[in-house]
C-alpha cells in the first residue's frame, strides 16, 4: 500500500506542486531590498568598521605606545614604533595600520586601556592603487579628528555595558 | 497598403517574391530577437521577487535598460579562441545553435493565416530543425577542445535524445487525433468539440484529454532547453557552462539568445498543439494572435517559476525520468488514445 502511494503521489507530482506554492506564494510577498546606496541599515553603536586614533579634549593625542593593541592584533596589521618625546612622555613615531591585512576583528580597539584606537561606523571607504589602504599615523589621526562627535557619543551610549 | 504593396510589386519585378519573403522573415526576428532580450529580464525580475528581492532596477526606468546593456556588453568583449580549438568548428557551433532556433519560427502559425511557411509536414520539420540545434551544442563543445565542454555537451546530447522520444511520443498522441502534421490544422482541429459549441472553447483543447501528455510535453520541452531543473548541462557548481565554457563575447551570446529563443519555441509550440493556438478560449470572444502571445507568456512564466523553484535533477533522475516515466507513460496514452479512437466515444470525429 505504502509503495502505490507512493508512485501516485510522485506520479501527480504532490511535492512540487506544493514547491510551486511556496515560490508563488513569494512572488507576492513584500520585497526586503534595501537599495543601498540610497537607503542604509541601521548601524550598531559598536559597529566595527574604519580606525580611527583619538585625541583629548585639549588635543593631545591619547596613545601612549603601549603596543598593546600591536600585540593583540591577530592579523598582525598595526605596526607601532615609539620614541621619548621632548616632555619625556612615551609617544608613537610611527603608528600603522596595513586595511588589507586587517580582518575588523576590534581586538585592537578592546585592548586598548585609553580609548586611543577606535573602530568607527564608516565603512564606504576604497583604494584606487596598491598602498591607498594602508593607513599611517597622520591618516588615523584625521579620521578621528574629523568623526570625534560620532565617536564619543557611541562610547558613551555603550559605557554602561562595559 | 494594398497600394503600397502594389507599388513594391511593380519596383522589384521579378524579385518581389524573394524580397517580401525576406521582409516577413524580417518580420517574425525582430520582434523575436526583442522577446528574447525582455525573456532575460523578466526571468531576472521573476526570479527575484519570488526570493523577495526586486531584480535589475539601475538601467533606465525599472531597469527596463537592462538587456541592451547587457547585449552592448557582450557586442564589445573579445572573441577568445582557445589556441587549439579547431577554429572553423568553433564558429560553427554556436551559428547552428542560433540558426535553427531562429529557422524553427518558419513554420509557427501566428493567427488565422499568418503563418510564414504553411507546409503540411511542419511538425516534422520542426522536430527536425530542434534535433539539428543539437549538433551545434556537440560541435562547439568537440571543437572547444576543452574536456569540460566535452563533458558539457555529451551530458545536452544524451538528454535532448532522451526527451525527443518522450517528446515525440506526446507529439503523436495529438496527431492521432488532429490527423495531420500541418500546425494550422492542428489548431483548428481544436476548435470543434461538444464543449467548443458551447462556447467553452477552453476545454476543447487538447490539454484536457492529452493531459498527462501536455505535462510530458511541457517537462520535456524544459528538459530539451537545457533549463532548470533539467540545466546539469552548465551546472556551474560542476562544469561551469557546459559547451559553452570557452565561449566569450557575440559567440556566447549567440548561444544564448539561441536557448531562450527556444524556450520561446517550445512555448509557442505547447500553446499550438495543446492550448489551442490563436484560438479565444470561451465563445464570445474573437480569436486572434493575442491569445496565442497571452498562453506563450503563461508557459514562459511556467519555465521561470519552475527555475525559481525547483533545485536541479541529478543525472541519472534525469535519464530515470525521460526513460522509465515518460516513455512507458507516453506509450500507455498512446494505446488509451488509440483505443478510444475506435471505441464509440470517439470525441474527435
Amino acid at each position: 500500500m505504502g509503495a502505490l502511494t507512493a508512485f501516485f503521489k510522485s506520479l501527480f507530482l504532490k511535492e512540487l506542486f506544493q514547491g510551486l506554492a511556496v515560490t508563488g506564494r513569494h512572488l507576492f510577498v513584500r520585497k526586503i531590498t534595501v537599495q543601498f546606496p540610497e537607503e542604509k541599515t541601521p548601524q550598531s553603536n559598536r559597529f566595527r568598521g574604519l580606525h580611527a586614533l583619538r585625541r583629548y579634549p585639549n588635543g593631545e593625542e591619547r596613545c601612549i605606545a603601549c603596543k598593546l593593541c600591536e600585540a593583540v592584533c591577530p592579523a598582525m596589521a598595526i605596526t607601532i614604533e615609539s620614541a621619548e618625546r621632548e616632555d619625556a612622555t612615551r609617544r608613537t613615531t610611527r603608528y600603522d595600520i596595513d586595511l588589507i591585512k586587517c580582518i575588523y576583528c576590534g581586538f585592537c580597539e578592546e585592548a586598548c586601556p585609553v580609548d586611543a584606537i577606535v573602530m568607527t561606523r564608516i565603512f564606504e571607504y576604497h583604494g584606487e592603487k596598491p598602498g591607498d589602504l594602508y593607513y599611517t599615523k597622520q591618516m588615523l589621526l584625521a579620521v578621528g579628528d574629523k568623526n570625534e562627535v560620532q565617536i564619543a557619543k557611541d562610547r558613551a551610549q555603550d559605557a554602561p555595558y562595559r | 497598403m494594398e497600394i503600397l504593396l502594389q507599388t513594391l510589386q511593380t519596383f522589384f519585378g521579378p524579385a518581389w517574391p524573394l524580397v517580401w519573403t525576406l521582409l516577413k522573415i524580417f518580420g517574425i526576428i525582430l520582434p523575436l530577437v526583442l522577446c528574447v532580450a525582455y525573456l532575460t529580464l523578466a526571468e531576472r525580475k521573476v526570479i527575484g521577487w519570488m526570493q523577495v528581492r526586486i531584480g535589475p532596477n539601475r538601467v533606465g526606468p525599472l531597469g527596463l535598460l537592462q538587456p541592451i546593456a547587457d547585449g552592448l556588453k557582450l557586442v564589445f568583449k573579445e572573441i577568445v579562441v582557445p589556441t587549439k580549438a579547431s577554429t572553423g568548428l568553433y564558429f560553427v557551433g554556436p551559428a547552428m545553435a542560433f540558426a535553427t532556433a531562429l529557422a524553427a519560427w518558419a513554420v509557427v502559425p501566428f493567427s488565422e493565416g499568418y503563418v510564414l511557411a504553411n507546409i503540411d509536414a511542419g511538425v516534422l520539420y520542426l522536430l527536425a530543425m530542434t534535433s539539428i540545434g543539437i549538433y551545434g551544442v556537440i560541435i562547439s563543445g568537440w571543437a572547444s577542445n576543452s574536456k569540460y565542454a566535452f563533458y558539457g555537451a555529451m551530458r545536452s546530447a544524451a538528454q535532448m535524445v532522451s526527451y525527443e522520444i518522450a517528446m515525440g511520443f506526446a507529439l503523436v498522441c495529438v496527431l492521432m487525433v488532429s490527423a495531420s502534421l500541418n500546425l494550422s490544422d492542428i489548431v483548428h482541429g481544436q476548435a470543434k468539440g461538444a464543449f467548443a459549441e458551447m462556447g467553452l472553447g477552453f476545454l476543447s483543447w487538447n490539454w484536457l484529454p492529452l493531459l498527462p501528455m501536455f505535462l510530458v510535453y511541457l517537462i520535456s520541452g524544459i528538459a530539451e532547453t537545457n533549463r532548470a531543473p533539467f540545466d546539469v548541462v552548465e551546472g556551474e557548481s560542476e562544469i561551469v557552462a557546459g559547451h559553452m565554457v570557452e565561449y566569450s563575447g557575440m559567440a556566447y551570446a549567440l548561444f544564448f539568445l539561441g536557448e531562450y529563443a527556444n524556450m520561446i519555441l517550445v512555448s509557442v509550440m505547447t500553446s499550438i498543439f495543446f492550448l489551442g493556438g490563436w484560438l479565444s478560449p470561451v465563445g464570445f470572444l474573437p480569436d486572434s494572435f493575442v491569445w496565442l502571445a497571452g498562453k506563450t507568456c503563461f508557459i514562459l512564466f511556467l519555465f521561470l517559476w519552475f527555475r525559481a523553484t525547483f533545485p536541479r535533477y541529478r543525472y541519472d533522475q534525469i535519464m530515470r525520468l525521460g526513460w522509465k516515466v515518460f516513455v512507458p507513460l507516453c506509450m500507455f496514452w498512446l494505446l488509451f488514445i488509440g483505443v478510444w479512437m475506435m471505441s464509440p466515444l470517439n470525441i474527435w470525429k
